[in-house]
């Protein structure tokens, strides 16, 4: 007797449609949801509310800029400098480096109030200055990390440890892609390495898919997106157009649908490697648009006005999270030198990006995002063991961030430290609050936005309480 | 596949139906047959996804002093909101059928989605046959199922055959000689067979053919490697710490072990024993102590970045939720800040476990960056491993470091015995001290030298007095709480420590003891996956409450229990699975069958699933004739896009550039391949395989266009293609067609179809005149190498193209 022949004998003799139809059905149901999944990763899905913005630009000032010679302007501190702090206020603290009670050091920069809203900001930032008024300024920013590769996966993956995903995969599994030759999520470097390393930009526990695609600074921007040596488009057309041709006939044969996913994403392969050539040539824009942000192609001096100009390109081809991650805001020794450098560098190409995204009219449905992991003691810090001088700590109570865009209400300062810059004391906002604000824009709703993952519903918030911050959103 | 269900006829557009719509329909046809819904299958999925978060095991967040996950006993439901037996009496039904807001639960603020009707029938139903409770299925410990009489055939077809006639499906045919041998092969040892090997099976007609097969690819050394690849996932093996500076840490040896300890078939229990407590052995030997490094995978920091506490706190952790989820698939790192939500894990459970882990004899983050170590990736406690060569030589080169260090402590003696001549003698004492500290110096740079060169093993070593363990509030490494005792979770056996305080190897004892319900059902669950792509509980890192209902229950408990009884010998397990006829069926389905059942649940067909990154790279370099067979031994680094640890690196990592290796070694089979944390191989992440950075039991399997762009761009696999067309082009003097299948075999273990064929000489042909036109072309992508004699270069050019196109046939990522 054959199987088949058992097992009908066997249905017709004896066995009804029982109750484990249910149970059946919620196996089917995982296999349709994971075969839903898998079949158009990237198609676009509506978000849970109307979203004010389509995409981000995340400008990550890593190794933890000072808010003090840039937002926070703390005239008291320069009153107070050579003294320790007041005992209440460093009472409990622990630093990397210093003792709570080292000396505190003035503002190295005079501030100045700009635009309409009359924000202050500091004078090394004179291109910023004048798009002021498309900002919205948060100076209330906390964290709960302060290293820096901890905090710095803590902005972007919502934990310390490595291995959760990243905001960007978040926006990627939560809303898909309008880019049909292009990565949904893109990272851009420069000013040296990245503490957090690749698990910023990592999928965590979601499909892979969903990863940020490093764009490399030489060769082809994405992994293996150029021929091999020898290997001409022509040839490799016809390649493409055997392995579709067969794996199209195994898929007659074989009945798998999977097949097909995979045909398609050959095809998707293919226009990226043909078009990256393109979106890399920035000598395609105009002198005037070079000239706004200073780019100089092959300069690695101007990398990041480069990525910033490539940004608004990715950006234009649909891709939805687009981070610029700038290093080298460490700065534990001349923190007046090292502030007007790292500047000198982003400061022109920051407010050239505002600039270009409004004038092109881009700016309504883009996010950008501007900040680092942490902020800076108002103490100094100094160690002839380590030839530090005239330097700032990790300090984690409060740090300045700033939005503009899509979603985001311009012209507003929002939240205020007390007159050290110490602590927050108007309007506290969490790390997790960010996260939450930029989902909002996007119209996703952080606590709705979760992953079943080893039998919990994570999001990227966490467990606690958090909210966007509403005073900020238009 | 064939519905042949009464109720329906043959073609039931089944594929076309709501999930909803599918899921009342069926319940539909339960109730009118009247048949008992079963708590922890039907009912318990629903109350915790939906009620225990709030009214659940977990105390400090249960609302309305309300819990739902027991019936009896204080806060029970029959205490208030269920009335066994009638649902109008039960305040349950009237709250989950509520048409106010503030009195429908779950509320409809709580981003729980509210109960359909389907799932408030099922409710319904149990209320009304008396609200029974049933012991969380996968706490209670496997007893042996009767086995179906009602079918002929192994015991793993009878339990899959009955559930298969149940749906009214019927099993497929069985696979052809080819796809069978291909697909065993790549199962068992990550590995498609060779050209002999097919030519040797399709031509066994025996009745043992198929037997001799399994039983020669479980003998093989290459089972253990790939065995090892899906442990080493589960454990978060890798090569560098993984956290800041992301230095080299070297546990190679722990590798080895375990694919010495899977070909050998160490039983599983003793693979559990080894990994928990191997320290703990009376007489330790050499594979226990280093088989007890399983405690040092975890991420580590290197010192001077954080709190040492904050590490410490931090490493316990790690170690307790890879116990957890390696060995008994729990999700015990819930527990860290607060009861489990749903599953009966506490806060104490959790810090009770810890107590077992912290008390490690070494540092919380890996030391300095001199010194033999840390060149070396270690971190005390560890072991030597030196061959008898070195060991001579390493005892030769420590005497001359005692003899030095004597030479210098006479010549310091010398020194300050008074003399005669205080100053001529002084400046005499002075000189032969500074000689003394050179020869001293010189001697430990020998033995360091020496050091560098021999492997060795970090291991697990507890200090002479346990430290105490505390519940640590919100689980925050400064705000220690009570201390607890070193004990296990309450809702499993009781700890039978053999005497005084419990040890690790108690805790190893107690989780292979008969009665532990987990153990052996997590690891027989995970062979299972590894065998037909998917486990009989699908969320094979989960058996708790919000983990997945087994598709075969019976069939799970079946395994289990003969698997405990016949001594956890993991290669009796998978023969067992490989000879059913489960495994052996065709992948062979309609659209319609796979969309209705993509996972394969019901086990209606052969299951068909892209392979992993690693199999994928070693058919590759496997069917190319450029693998490297060897087995065990140090990481290797083959060559990988240039700049991608520059993206991550820090000024002082180590190591901070990656230098390729060279040679054989970069042909090493994907499981000896360096794997940095921050920026794991490329060939190996574009294809799904883990950072390692937490422990893995199922991996993800996408689709995606960077897949694609690596299988037809990188040069190490266009090597490959090159290599094998020289291969068949220069030893097989046959017409271009034979060639072709000779290549196509060779690659995708079938012959190609007539019009497969055809197609692939049209290719040849074309390519050939392509690149005869352009020979510019043809010397770039031959590399500089110079073609075999007799074949044209135009025509090894094609034969690259073609070659390297067929290996991105489906088929090549596919296990079908």
């Amino acid at each position: 007797m054959t199987l088949q022949q058992q097992t009908r004998r066997h249905f017709f003799q004896d066995c009804g449609v029982g109750v484990g139809k249910i149970a059946l059905a919620s196996l089917l149901a995982e296999s349709f949801a994971s075969g839903s999944e898998s079949a158009t990763p990237f198609a676009p899905k509506p978000p849970h509310f109307a979203a004010k913005a389509k995409r981000v630009i995340y400008l990550f000032m890593a190794g933890a800029p000072s808010q003090l010679e840039t937002f926070d302007y703390k005239p008291k501190l320069a009153e107070l400098e050579g003294r320790p702090l007041p005992p209440s206020v460093i009472k409990g603290q622990r630093y990397a480096f210093i003792q709570p009670d080292a000396a505190v050091l003035g503002p190295r920069f005079g501030f100045q109030k700009h635009g309409e809203c009359g924000a202050e900001i500091s004078e090394v930032m004179p291109h910023l200055a004048e798009v002021v008024d498309d900002l919205a300024i948060v100076r209330s920013v906390r964290t709960d990390l302060f290293n820096h590769s901890p905090a710095q996966l803590f902005v972007n993956t919502g934990s310390g440890v490595p291995g959760r995903p990243s905001m960007g995969s978040w926006l990627s599994y939560g809303l898909g892609s309008e880019a049909d030759d292009l990565p949904s999520f893109v990272v851009l470097k420069s000013g040296g390495s990245l503490s957090g390393g690749a698990a910023m930009w990592s999928a965590g526990f979601l499909p892979s898919v969903h990863q940020g695609v490093n764009f490399r600074s030489q060769g082809a921007p994405i992994l293996h997106a150029s021929n091999p040596e020898g290997y001409d488009q022509p040839a490799q057309r016809q390649s493409l157009d055997l392995i579709r041709q067969l794996n199209q006939q195994h898929f007659a044969e074989v009945g798998d649908p999977e097949i097909t996913t995979r045909i398609n994403a050959y095809e998707m392969a293919f226009r990226m490697q043909t078009r990256a050539p393109e979106l890399m040539d920035l000598s395609q824009e105009d002198d005037e648009t070079l000239e706004l942000y200073g780019v100089k192609p092959n300069d690695s001096g101007a990398a990041f006005a480069n990525n910033c100009l490539l940004a608004r390109r990715l950006a234009e081809r649909g891709v939805r999270f687009i981070q610029v991650y700038h290093a080298g805001w460490d700065h534990h020794s001349d923190v007046e030198g090292g502030v007007r450098r790292q500047c000198e560098q982003t400061d022109r190409a920051c407010a050239a990006l505002i600039r270009d995204l409004k004038q092109r009219g881009m700016l309504q449905d883009t996010l950008v995002v501007w900040g680092g992991e942490f902020g800076r003691t108002p103490m100094v810090e100094a160690s002839a063991a380590l030839g530090r001088s005239m330097g700032r700590d990790h300090h984690p109570q409060a740090f300045t961030m700033w939005f503009a865009g899509g979603g985001i209400r311009p012209g507003i300062t929002h939240g205020a430290t007390d007159e050290l810059g110490f602590h927050v004391v108007e309007n506290p906002v969490h790390v997790h609050d960010v996260q939450a604000t930029i989902l909002h824009c996007l119209g996703l709703d952080h606590e709705r936005l979760s992953f079943r993952f080893r039998g919990l519903n994570f999001r990227l918030t966490g467990v606690e309480e958090h909210h966007p911050i509403r005073a900020i959103l238009a | 596949m064939n519905r042949i269900s009464r109720s329906s006829p043959p073609k039931t557009p089944m594929k076309s139906l709501p999930y909803v719509v599918l899921l009342s329909m069926c319940l539909g046809t339960a109730l009118a047959h009247g048949e008992d819904v079963k708590f922890n299958r039907d009912v318990r999925p629903i109350l915790s996804n939906r009620c225990f978060h709030c009214h659940g095991p977990d105390e400090e967040h249960r609302e309305a002093g309300l819990r739902l996950d027991r019936g009896e006993g204080p806060e029970g439901a029959y205490e208030s909101v269920i009335e066994p037996g009638s649902p109008e009496d039960s305040e349950l039904w009237a709250r989950i059928t509520s048409d106010d807001p503030d009195m429908l639960m779950p509320p409809p603020d709580s981003q729980k989605p509210p109960l359909d009707d389907a799932e408030r029938a099922i409710l319904r139903q149990w209320i009304e046959q008396g609200a029974d409770y049933e012991g969380f299925w996968a706490f209670v410990p496997p007893a042996a199922p009767d086995i179906p009489t009602e079918f002929e055939g192994t015991p793993i077809d009878r339990f899959v055959w009955r559930r298969l006639s149940e749906e009214g499906l019927e099993p497929s045919e069985r696979a052809d000689k080819r796809t069978l041998l291909r697909r065993l092969s790549l199962d068992l040892t990550g590995l498609p067979p060779t050209l002999e090997e097919i030519q040797e099976f399709l031509q066994d007609d025996s009745p043992r053919a198929y037997e001799n097969l399994v039983d020669r690819l479980l003998a093989s050394p290459h089972f253990g490697e790939h065995m090892a690849k899906y442990w080493l996932d589960l454990v978060r093996f890798a090569d560098t710490n993984g956290i800041h500076h992301d230095h080299y840490r070297d546990l190679s040896p722990y590798r080895d072990w375990v694919i010495r300890a899977f070909n050998d078939n160490l039983p599983y229990d003793e693979f559990t024993r080894y990994q928990i407590a191997g320290d703990l052995y009376p007489e330790a030997d050499q594979d226990q102590l280093v088989a007890s490094g399983f405690h040092r995978l975890h991420l580590i920091i290197d010192v001077g970045t954080a709190l040492p506490q904050e590490s410490f706190t931090r490493n316990v952790i790690d170690r307790v939720t890879s116990v957890g989820t390696a060995f008994m698939g729990l999700t015990v790192q819930c527990a860290v800040c607060h009861d489990h939500k749903y599953d009966p894990i506490t806060m104490r459970d959790f810090y009770s476990l810890s107590a077992f882990f912290n008390n490690i004899d070494a540092e919380p983050e890996t030391g300095g960056r001199r010194g033999p170590d840390f060149r070396r990736g270690l971190q005390p406690p560890y072991i030597n491993l030196p061959d008898e060569q070195q060991a001579a030589q390493l005892a030769e080169l420590k005497a001359r470091v005692h003899a030095a260090e004597a030479e210098l402590a006479s010549a310091k003696a010398a020194l300050e015995e008074p003399e005669e001549d205080p100053d001529a003698q002084q400046a005499e004492a002075e000189k032969q001290i500074k000689q003394a500290e050179q020869n001293l110096a010189d001697a430990e740079q020998a033995r360091d030298n020496l050091l560098v060169t021999i492997p060795a093993a970090m291991v697990m070593k507890e200090r002479p007095e346990p430290r105490p363990a505390y519940m640590l509030i919100r689980g925050a490494y400064d705000k220690p709480g009570e201390q607890v005792q070193r004990d296990t979770p309450a809702f499993l056996p009781p700890l039978q420590a053999a005497e005084g305080e419990p040890t690790r190897m108690d805790l190893a004892d107690w989780l292979v003891g008969r009665e532990h319900p987990l153990t052996a059902r997590v690891a027989v669950n995970r062979f299972w996956q590894q065998m037909f792509g998917v486990g009989i509980v699908r969320t094979s890192e989960d058996f708790g409450a919000q983990g997945a209902w087994p598709s075969h229950p019976d069939l799970l408990d079946y395994l289990t229990v003969a698997f405990i009884e016949g001594g956890w010998d993991v290669k009796a397990l998978l023969k067992e699975i490989a000879m059913s006829e489960t495994y052996r069926q065709t992948s062979v389905a309609s659209p319609e069958a796979y969309q209705h059942d993509s996972a394969n649940r019901l086990l209606a067909r052969g299951s068909r699933f892209r392979l992993d990154s690693e199999v994928i790279r070693d058919s590759v370099l496997g069917t190319s004739g450029l693998l490297n067979p060897e087995i065990l031994g140090k990481s290797v680094k083959p060559p990988q896009p240039e700049g991608l640890w520059k993206a991550v690196s820090m000024p002082s990592s180590f190591p901070r550039v990656f230098v390729p290796d060279e040679g054989d070694k970069i042909y090493r089979r994907s499981v000896y391949t360096f794997w940095k944390r921050g920026m794991p191989p490329p060939q190996m992440t574009i294809f799904d395989a883990p950072t390692r950075e937490e422990c893995i039991a199922r991996r993800e399997r996408t689709n995606t266009p960077l897949q694609a762009l690596l299988m037809l761009n990188e040069r190490e696999y266009l090597k490959a293609a090159r290599h094998l067309a020289r291969h068949v082009l220069s030893t097989c003097e046959a017409s271009p067609g034979e060639q072709i299948d000779v290549i196509h075999e060779t690659i995708t273990s079938h012959l190609p179809a007539p019009d497969e064929k055809q197609a692939l000489m049209k290719l040849a042909t074309d390519l050939e005149a392509l690149y005869a036109e352009s020979p510019a072309l043809v010397e770039e992508l031959l590399g500089g190498e110079t073609p075999p004699s007799d074949v044209p270069p135009a025509r090894w050019a094609a034969f690259t193209l073609l070659t390297s196109s067929l290996y991105n046939l489906d088929i090549i990522k596919t296990r079908q």
